[in-house]
């Protein structure tokens, strides 16, 4: 044994143990900071979403009679539609706060109220023709300033900051006047305001109003575009997966294939959008803004990604099987169709979840296509001008409207649950169905 | 009478055909010796004639779509009046678009002048004929064709042979989509890429320092020509997918050597779904995140030490992208990690090295290539990627390298100039496609130097 080398292992044997433990927490580190990182962004976007699904609802006693309404007692469902309603809302305002007498005041009194009400009334007394005549209690929308500053703030006597914050996050900031303070303040103090569930979130369309706004018809744009991805992208890249792998010969066209396949996989999702531009709305004249154009679009885009999947999975069957099907004289389409193909399904299936849920959350090609549009109506087909769930975002993400951030945050909410709910699904089928041969 | 009510009603003739063959084939057999008679299996008959009914009849489908507006538009010409088609084209295309707006909403009788109605009245005729014709055509020789394939319904009949081989044919069409992709990509960037050229030198767009795509409509106007020199957008990219590397390649990497290393396998079943969680979330979400949360932070830190930063600064959009691109970098690495043969670790150790003198001695440099390749890829992720930096990332170009500072992107710029109203011949639109292609030859050179290496390394191993 060699004293002088053991003993110069042995001098540094401490150093190299503590480098060891330094490089161990560098890993560590690295996976703490990427997680923690998923937790501070899932849980900022949780914290300012979730007041999304809720508003502010304000307690108002209405008079529904002949004239304020301005339309006499048997009139049609037509002339109702177009009654006063919004007169009827300004002045069970003022009979709540009669010192209110000058015009600027009597606007901003108004501006409590979302301009929506009145459509909200509008249906009401359409439903319930009986109340006609007389005085109703309701419970109004407010307006988005008001409901922030509900959700936010138990005291509103506190000191008020107008403009923008710098770092005193608590201070409250709004664009609401004095006068609008205490008339609010009123109504909290009669227990007249209310922060409740509400479904206008999931049921209205884009609005510029934001207490307003909805994702409905985002969502109903997303779907038409997810069925039209799927019907188009599933279909080719199984037949794409199965020539590859079953039948391609070893030539150059199948390696260029390949190639193309393999190179498409890693193109930026913007080109695409730039060749649907060119292709589907300038040279074949293709409808914009239409989730026909972009479901072609986003399925040329998921092909390889499900293609590579698919392939894959054909891969994971044994040959035994092919071979036995082959021995019984089964011809290769019939190999494929009646054997290698069931067996298959479950992994070609989680390939094209994931390959969706990709699609999903797309937003860039779209951009150039013309989905970003303002889209009040929900989409009737897959012609109509709509857009999606995360161009959705886009816009709201873009909008000054302070109360927009709220809900862009809760459109995110929902659209990262579908996400979940498909990636989920794409596990749970993975683990049911696989098979080590 | 739409193309869609035509494809129904060839779907279900097509399905018809098929039973009505398969029936024949049975029926065929029966003076055969049974089915063991025939060449193929009654379902295969079946399958070929209905192949003869639908296939023809989508061809002319297709064929007739895409003839049909040439075909009107040459047929309703003579009814334009003379003295319009004398002002030129434009007044004839103007003329022709209020006609084709009027017919497509069903009002003809909305115009004004008696001249347009009797055109647009014209223009319903033809398009109701043409539609009519196809649905008659169409019919008529799917149902022929059909009725004669059944005719030919016999023992030797090789109809298996001639269903799989244009099953197989498919199949070859579907795979060959995907080169039809690139073509389509390649021609639609290059073409208009080319156009832009003709407007603009090529060496002025790669070596100019100026952007600024706003021409004027007018030519008197300030600044009415524009100047389209890309360095400060392509400096601007670099900026960001450097500052995203810088975080993405250290945090990935060091990740995929915990999990691939040390990580017991229980703890990697949890850790490396969550990671890849990051990569599933989309990127709006990310640049929603940028925006809004991490660059007011960026902005109060660096204010609270007297810099100035600016609120859409290149480091918020950088940090975050590199954020995302982390679960690329270490799933990538530790892919290569893992397939790095377990002999040359038990080498190491027997030589006496601990475990990270193993792995930064023996298993990266042995993985190396692998890694280099995963980079490459994640570097062409990080030039691609648009929603970050279009929401994060500033719109003016500014030729700098502080990352404090706001810097737009090549990917940003496509989205300015192509969103909202344009008219397609102006160079600012085409601008747009003249970056499209430089994003797509950069990442496209990055992607096959990367898959090559990667190639390579797995080949050196397997």
């Amino acid at each position: 044994m060699n004293n002088a080398t053991t003993e110069r292992v042995r001098a540094t044997l401490k150093k190299r143990y503590l480098k060891e433990k330094i490089f161990r927490g560098f890993g560590i580190t690295a996976i703490a900071a990427s997680l923690g990182f998923l937790v501070l962004l899932l849980g900022s976007i949780l914290i300012k979403g979730l007041p999304a699904f809720q508003a502010t609802y304000l307690n108002v006693d209405i008079e529904l009679t002949e004239d304020v309404l301005d339309i006499s007692a048997d009139a049609s469902t037509e002339e109702l539609r177009g009654a006063n309603f919004s007169g009827a809302i300004n002045q069970a305002l003022r009979d709540r706060f009669p010192e209110v007498t000058k015009r600027k005041q009597r606007r901003q009194l108004s501006g409590l109220v979302s301009s929506g009400a009145e459509y909200a009334l509008a249906d009401y007394l359409a439903e319930n023709r009986d109340q006609f005549g007389n005085t109703v209690n309701l419970w109004l929308l407010a307006d988005d300033e008001v409901d922030a500053l509900i959700k936010r703030n138990k005291d509103l006597t506190q000191p008020i900051k107008r403009g923008k914050n710098k770092n005193n996050e608590s201070a409250l900031i709004t664009r609401l006047s004095e006068d609008q303070l205490g008339w609010l303040q009123s109504f909290k103090d009669a227990g007249d305001t209310n922060v409740r569930f509400s479904s206008t979130f999931f049921t209205n369309g884009d609005s510029r109003e934001p207490e307003q706004a909805g994702i409905r018809a985002a969502l109903i744009g997303s779907a038409y575009t997810l069925l039209i991805t799927f019907v188009l992208s599933f279909p080719i890249a199984v037949a794409a997966a199965i020539y590859l792998e079953e039948f391609a010969p070893q030539n150059r066209w199948t390696d260029l294939v390949e190639v193309n396949i393999n190179n498409l996989a890693a193109v930026p999702s913007i080109v695409f959008g730039l060749l649907g531009l060119a292709i589907f709305i300038n040279y074949l004249a293709m409808p914009r803004s239409a989730p026909v154009v972009g479901g072609i679009v986003l399925s040329l885009m998921t092909l390889p990604t499900i293609i590579i999947s698919s392939r894959a999975a054909l891969k994971a069957v044994p040959p035994s099987i092919r071979e036995a099907a082959r021995g019984l004289g089964a011809s290769p389409v019939q190999v494929v169709t009646h054997h290698v193909l069931p067996l298959a399904m479950p992994g070609i299936l989680t390939g094209t979840i994931i390959g969706l849920a990709q699609a999903l959350g797309e937003t860039a090609p779209l951009l150039m296509i013309g989905m970003v549009a303002f889209i009040v109506d929900i989409p009737q087909s897959v012609t109509d001008p709509s857009t999606v769930l995360p161009v959705q975002v886009f816009l709201w993400a873009d909008a000054p409207e302070r109360a927009f951030t709220e809900r862009t945050s809760g459109a995110i909410l929902v659209l990262l649950a579908f996400l979940v709910v498909m990636n989920l699904t794409a596990v749970l089928l993975r683990k049911k169905f696989e098979r080590r041969w | 009478m739409t193309v869609i009510n035509l494809l129904i009603v060839t779907a279900v003739l097509t399905l018809l055909y098929f039973l009505f063959g398969r029936q024949r084939a049975y029926s065929v057999a029966k003076g055969n010796g049974g089915i063991r008679g025939m060449h193929s299996l009654p379902t295969h008959y079946g399958a070929l004639v209905a192949l003869w009914c639908v296939v023809p009849a989508l061809f002319i489908i297709v064929a007739w779509k895409l003839l049909e507006p040439s075909v009107v538009d040459s047929l309703l010409s003579s009814s334009i009046p003379a003295e319009i088609r004398a002002q030129g084209d434009m007044a004839v295309s103007l003329y022709r678009n209020e006609i084709n707006n009027a017919v497509d909403s069903a009002r003809i009788s909305s115009l004004s002048d008696p001249a347009k109605q009797a055109t647009a009245t014209r223009l319903a005729g033809l398009q109701k004929y043409a539609s009519y014709g196809l649905f008659a055509l169409t019919l008529c020789v799917a149902t022929l064709l059909g009725f004669l394939a059944i005719g030919r319904i016999s023992p030797t009949l090789e109809a298996r042979h001639r269903v799989e081989a244009t099953v197989q044919g498919f199949l070859l069409a579907c795979a060959s989509i995907a080169i039809l992709t690139t073509i389509g990509i390649v021609l639609s960037v290059l073409f208009e890429s080319i156009r832009f050229f003709n407007q603009v030198s090529f060496v002025e767009f790669v070596t100019g320092l100026k952007w600024s795509p706003q021409t004027a409509i007018r030519s008197d106007q300030v600044g009415s020509t524009g100047s389209f020199g890309a360095i400060p957008l392509f400096a601007g990219t670099m900026l960001i997918s450097l500052i995203a590397m810088l975080v993405a390649v250290p945090f990935g990497l060091m990740s995929a050597i915990y999990l691939a290393e040390y990580a017991s396998s229980s703890a990697r079943a949890v850790i490396k779904p969550l990671l890849e969680m990051l990569a599933g979330i989309p990127t709006v979400v990310y640049g929603f995140f940028a925006a809004l949360t991490v660059a007011p932070w960026i902005k109060g830190i660096g204010e609270s030490i007297g810099l100035s930063v600016a609120s859409e600064s290149a480091l918020a959009a950088g940090l975050v992208m590199g954020i995302m691109i982390i679960p690329f970098v270490s799933s990538l690495s530790d892919d290569v990690i893992t397939a790095v043969p377990q002999s040359m670790r038990d080498g190491s150790f027997g030589l006496g090295a601990t475990h990270s003198e193993t792995i930064r001695k023996v298993v990266i440099p042995a993985a190396l290539p692998g890694i280099v390749g995963g980079v490459l890829l994640a570097a062409s992720r990080a030039i691609g990627e648009t929603m970050i930096v279009v929401m994060a990332a500033g719109l003016a170009a500014k030729l700098t390298a502080n990352p404090l500072e706001a810097v737009t992107t090549v990917t940003v710029q496509i989205v300015t100039l192509l969103t909202g109203d344009q008219e397609f011949d102006s160079a600012k639109t085409l601008a747009a496609f003249a970056l499209g292609l430089m994003l797509f030859v950069s990442t496209l050179v990055l992607n096959v130097i990367a898959l090559y290496v990667v190639r390579r390394y797995r080949e050196q191993y397997d």
